[in-house]
């Protein structure tokens, strides 16, 4: 090697630099072999951690299917809207982040846990919502910290709009997230935590149909959790929209009506049973609910003594005075008792050894007054004779006791009493006395203002009785109709035996209620030129033993009660007003007065027979600030 | 004349160390496309351009002047490392460069091992050339010549560059003539010692240790050590046998691999060239590794085979700790991948070492 001669000693030695090389082949076959390790043996599981790492599932939200009135005018509608998500894939202590990410969003730390909690056995992969309709300054946030707060995601939604100030709330009803009960019912089996669902009225019963179906974007993202790309994605199918039977019009003049009052109006096509308004007072803000509740509105909500919340529709059970006197007629003539039957009625008379006021000395009473003229003394007496099963089996036969079948949710059934009805829930006989209260509407007896209408509508058209319903049959396929009638069980469409002279002997003498003069029930609500006819009632809400102890004061004030119809025979449209405290029946007859004004004119003015209504009502607004309508006199 | 002066160049070894830095160059370019980084590869061109500059001008030098001047030169790196101290540029919480205006910087630890390989080869040169055994004493003095620096460096601080001193003083050590005896009594002391000191939690406190791993990033929690790794592993995992190409490495191109142009290149390129080119650049270190020591085989003094074996000993410990915490064998350091890396220090580093060793070889048969 070396050309000079060198001293051995002073030379390397030539094995540990041979060495050298050993140990460099040595340190390169390890590292080697532990890349063999990684990229051939763990290629398949790196690769699905990459994946992960990169490809992530962005859920596309179906927006909901918007609502329209019979003539297609809007009655809840969509608005864009950002929610904020927590994504729990990333490899983060999410605890530590969480009093920033509340600060910055504005929710309560304690809040933001609960909800972790919620979903802590939820798959990793779903995202948990925070906040909904977050503000600009809280999507500023979010953008702001990507870097450090990189499992924040923010997903554009379409939220619920709906009419301002309540109107028609109990009737739309309103969504929210799906609460943790629902999920463990079994129609919610397809339903996933954080999912919004329809909680009442229609958009409970209509869920699956305006729901649509939600679709996904798997999107690529780097390392800050930015968006790069896009994989592949599944389209969300938007909602069906609905078309409801309900009229846009007559809603407007009911819910004016009810402006300021406590009760409910209902109004239905008796031919179809098409429900044409529905009002519930008071009412609620589903908007409020659609975003995440103040607990200041909920606490308002929840302490109002009023029942906000309540369809009275179909969920207020109350007696309905003297609107019943018309089933009592029904059956009295059915039988063949009411047509020859005069009574003397001298404010009143003497039944089972106890006085029974009348309202007025009405003298000789026969049927055809004893309707337009309330004479309690007349059906005192004709309840006497029928006894109180045969009252029962005809109230029964029009519906009274029993769901309507209404498409919407916690229909209320109300109460027909009998002999096997005391049995049955008091264990007590039926004493005899009991049917004279039962005979005018009060007693046991409790009915919803839906079936009242229902009842009666059925009655003046000659016994023809329809399932009410607020979405049209033609708008849903034959399986979800069949689904929704299964759901919503009742006493459906049906006819009752009803003569020919009976009917017009019933409608006539409600036509005649209306009639000015002497002493009809509902002379101020007369209307020229419609054919207005109906029912008074004035249900009281406590004996008047018990009045007399408490003094009086507005909850003791009767319940007004209205059940109109027009045109008297075969009508179009039958309303039923439940004023509560509204003081006489009177009272309530000029509200559904209004309603069907309102409805004729419209009418009227589809067939071109006016020259013009009031211009067609923008959607999603209500007549702000009417009321004020309540009548002086009785 | 100059034809005649190269006739021993060693040119094989030159062209493996120029295909890595072409592999280095292109990988760059992937790993910085997305990022604001964007065009470094055109950076570690002049960087490259000036390195083999600097590495022909050096081969010219004879490396006996060298030698004779590696005592001034230690001094200076003295010197040099307490002005980094006093005037040194802070960065990310470690004072590591000399601002030299202009938006130059100079990182004095980087030449101080250049130094470092000089001086020890001239201090085991005159062990050797005695005829003596090495004695305790000789130990000592040369743990003394490399742990100064060393520590100065660590105080920086900046354990990844201090490091690399070690495979100076273990090379000298070694080819100095160190007994095996000596050998494992040295390492039973530093393992007794190490071991004391880590139970009893005095020599390093948890944060230290802590900061012992990943005392680079000083950011965030997503940049902490143990993501790094995860990271880095499933970069390398996921490229497979042949890889994901160039510029499509989800890994590199998503930012997901911290750093991925500098201290992880290495991941990053086995992501997007798989394990066969993974393969290949452990072939390439191997082939120059291997071309070094055979030049150390064939110096004509002992000092030469002392100088290259010093470069070939950093050179070998840099692929193993840098690779190894890409692959997770070894905690992260910050130790840069010799000629693959980005940077200009280590660059020119890297090839006014390979000048030297150039030098050593051309004078193999000359004296």
């Amino acid at each position: 090697m070396d050309l000079d001669s060198v001293d051995r000693k002073e030379k390397l030695s030539a094995t540990r630099l041979q060495v050298s090389q050993y140990g460099v082949a040595l340190v390169l076959v390890v590292l080697g072999c532990w890349l063999w390790r990684l990229q051939i043996l763990g290629a398949d599981t790196y690769r699905v951690l990459a994946e992960q790492n990169r490809v992530r599932k962005v859920p596309v939200l179906a927006p909901r299917g918007r609502i329209f009135d019979r003539y297609g005018r809007i009655l809840v509608d969509n608005y864009p809207s950002v929610t904020c998500y927590l994504l729990r894939e990333q490899q983060k202590d999410l605890d530590a982040d969480l009093p920033m990410i509340a600060a910055g969003l504005h929710i309560p730390l304690e809040q933001i846990q609960d909800t972790l909690r919620n979903f802590q056995y939820a798959p990793k992969y779903q995202p948990i919502p925070l906040k909904q309709d977050i503000t600009p300054d809280e999507q500023a946030f979010i953008e702001a910290h990507r870097n450090e707060l990189p499992e924040l995601e923010t997903l554009d939604e379409q939220r619920r709009l709906y009419p301002k100030d309540g109107f028609a709330a109990h009737l739309i009803g309103y969504v929210g997230e799906v609460s943790e009960n629902d999920l463990n019912q079994e129609r919610f089996a397809a339903y996933e935590p954080g999912d919004v669902v329809g909680k009442s009225g229609i958009e409970e019963t209509y869920d699956s149909i305006l729901r649509g179906t939600d679709g996904s974007r798997d999107i690529v993202v780097n390392s800050h959790g930015r968006e790069v790309g896009q994989m592949g994605q599944e389209l969300a199918v938007p909602g069906q929209d609905l078309r409801l039977t309900i009229d846009l019009d007559v809603q407007m003049a009911a819910e004016k009506a009810m402006e300021g009052k406590i009760g409910s109006i209902v109004a239905m096509d008796p031919h179809t049973g098409e429900i044409l308004a529905m009002v519930s007072r008071p009412t609620y803000d589903p908007n409020q609910f659609s975003v995440r509740l103040s607990s200041a509105y909920w606490k308002s909500i929840m302490e109002n003594p009023d029942h906000p919340m309540m369809n009275k529709a179909i969920q207020a059970q109350l007696a309905p005075g003297s609107t019943f006197k018309i089933i009592m007629s029904l059956a009295g003539l059915q039988e063949n008792v009411a047509q020859s039957l005069r009574v003397m009625c001298n404010g009143g008379g003497m039944f089972y050894g106890q006085f029974h006021a009348c309202d007025k000395h009405h003298g000789m009473v026969d049927i055809q007054n004893a309707i337009p003229w309330s004479c309690d003394t007349f059906y005192y007496t004709l309840a006497e004779k029928l006894g109180i099963d045969t009252i029962a089996r005809y109230g029964s036969s029009v519906g009274i006791g029993q769901k309507t079948g209404i498409d919407l949710p916690e229909e209320a059934s109300g109460i027909m009493p009998s002999v096997l009805w005391k049995l049955k829930t008091q264990h007590q006989p039926w004493y005899p006395g009991e049917v004279i209260s039962v005979g005018i509407g009060q007693g046991a007896l409790e009915v919803t203002p839906l079936q009242l209408a229902r009842a009666i509508g059925g009655i003046a058209s000659g016994g023809v009785l329809a399932r009410p319903h607020v979405v049209f049959a033609d708008e849903l396929r034959a399986d979800e109709l069949s689904a929704i009638r299964s759901t919503y069980p009742g006493s459906g469409d049906k006819t009752i035996p009803l003569t020919n002279a009976n009917w017009q002997i019933i409608t006539d003498a409600m036509a005649q209620t209306t009639a000015p003069g002497g002493f009809d029930t509902a002379a101020a609500a007369h209307m020229d030129g419609i054919d207005f006819a109906g029912k008074t009632g004035t249900a009281q809400v406590m004996s008047h033993s018990a009045l007399a102890r408490t003094g009086g004061g507005h909850s003791t004030v009767p319940n007004a009660w209205f059940v109109g119809i027009a045109p008297r025979r075969n009508p179009d449209i039958v309303v039923a007003v439940l004023w509560e405290h509204g003081n006489w029946g009177n009272n309530s007859a000029k509200l559904a007065a209004q309603v069907i004004d309102a409805y004729v004119t419209e009418q009227r003015a589809r067939a071109g027979n006016l020259q013009k209504v009031a211009a067609a009502p923008k959607p999603v607004q209500t007549p702000d600030g009417a009321g004020g309508t309540a009548p002086a006199g009785q | 004349m100059i034809r005649s002066r190269f006739r021993d160049f060693d040119w094989m070894l030159l062209s493996f160390v120029l295909v890595l830095s072409v592999v280095s160059v292109l990988e760059i370019r992937s790993a910085t496309a997305m990022t604001k980084f964007h065009g470094f590869q055109q950076k570690q061109m002049v960087f490259l351009a000036v390195g083999i500059v600097g590495m022909f001008v050096i081969s010219l030098i004879d490396y006996h002047r060298l030698l004779e001047i590696a005592y001034w030169a230690y001094g200076v790196s003295l010197v040099s490392l307490v002005a980094v101290w006093l005037v040194g540029t802070k960065v990310l919480g470690a004072r590591r460069w000399i601002n030299l205006g202009g938006g130059a910087h100079f990182q004095p630890s980087e030449w101080v091992r250049l130094v470092l390989i000089l001086v020890a080869a001239r201090f085991f040169w005159q062990i050797v050339e005695s005829g003596r055994d090495l004695s305790w004493k000789d130990i000592g003095k040369a743990f003394l010549l490399i742990g100064v620096p060393l520590a100065m460096v660590l105080k920086q601080p900046d354990l990844g560059t201090s490091l690399t001193y070690l495979p100076v003083l273990v090379a000298g050590l070694f080819l100095g003539g160190i007994r095996f005896k000596q050998a494992g009594i040295i390492l039973l002391a530093i393992a007794l010692l190490g071991g004391i000191g880590l139970s009893s939690g005095r020599l390093l406190k948890p944060y230290q240790r802590a900061r012992l791993t990943s005392f680079m990033n000083p950011d965030s929690d997503r940049q902490a050590s143990g993501y790094q790794i995860r990271q880095s592993l499933i970069a390398v995992g996921s490229g497979g046998l042949w890889g994901k190409g160039s510029n499509k490495g989800s890994q590199t191109q998503g930012d997901f691999l911290p750093i991925p142009y500098t201290d992880f290149i290495f991941a990053a390129f086995c992501e997007e060239h798989g394990f066969i080119g993974a393969v290949g650049v452990l072939l390439l270190y191997f082939l120059i590794l291997v071309r070094l020591i055979q030049n150390a085989q064939t110096a004509a003094d002992p000092p030469g085979s002392l100088i290259i074996m010093g470069v070939a000993g950093v050179l070998l410990f840099q692929i193993a700790v840098n690779i190894g915490m890409c692959v997770g064998l070894m905690p992260v350091t910050g130790i840069p991948l010799p000629l693959m890396s980005y940077g200009g220090s280590s660059i020119i580093y890297m090839f006014l070492a390979l000048g030297i060793v150039m030098n050593i070889r051309m004078r193999r048969f000359v004296n």
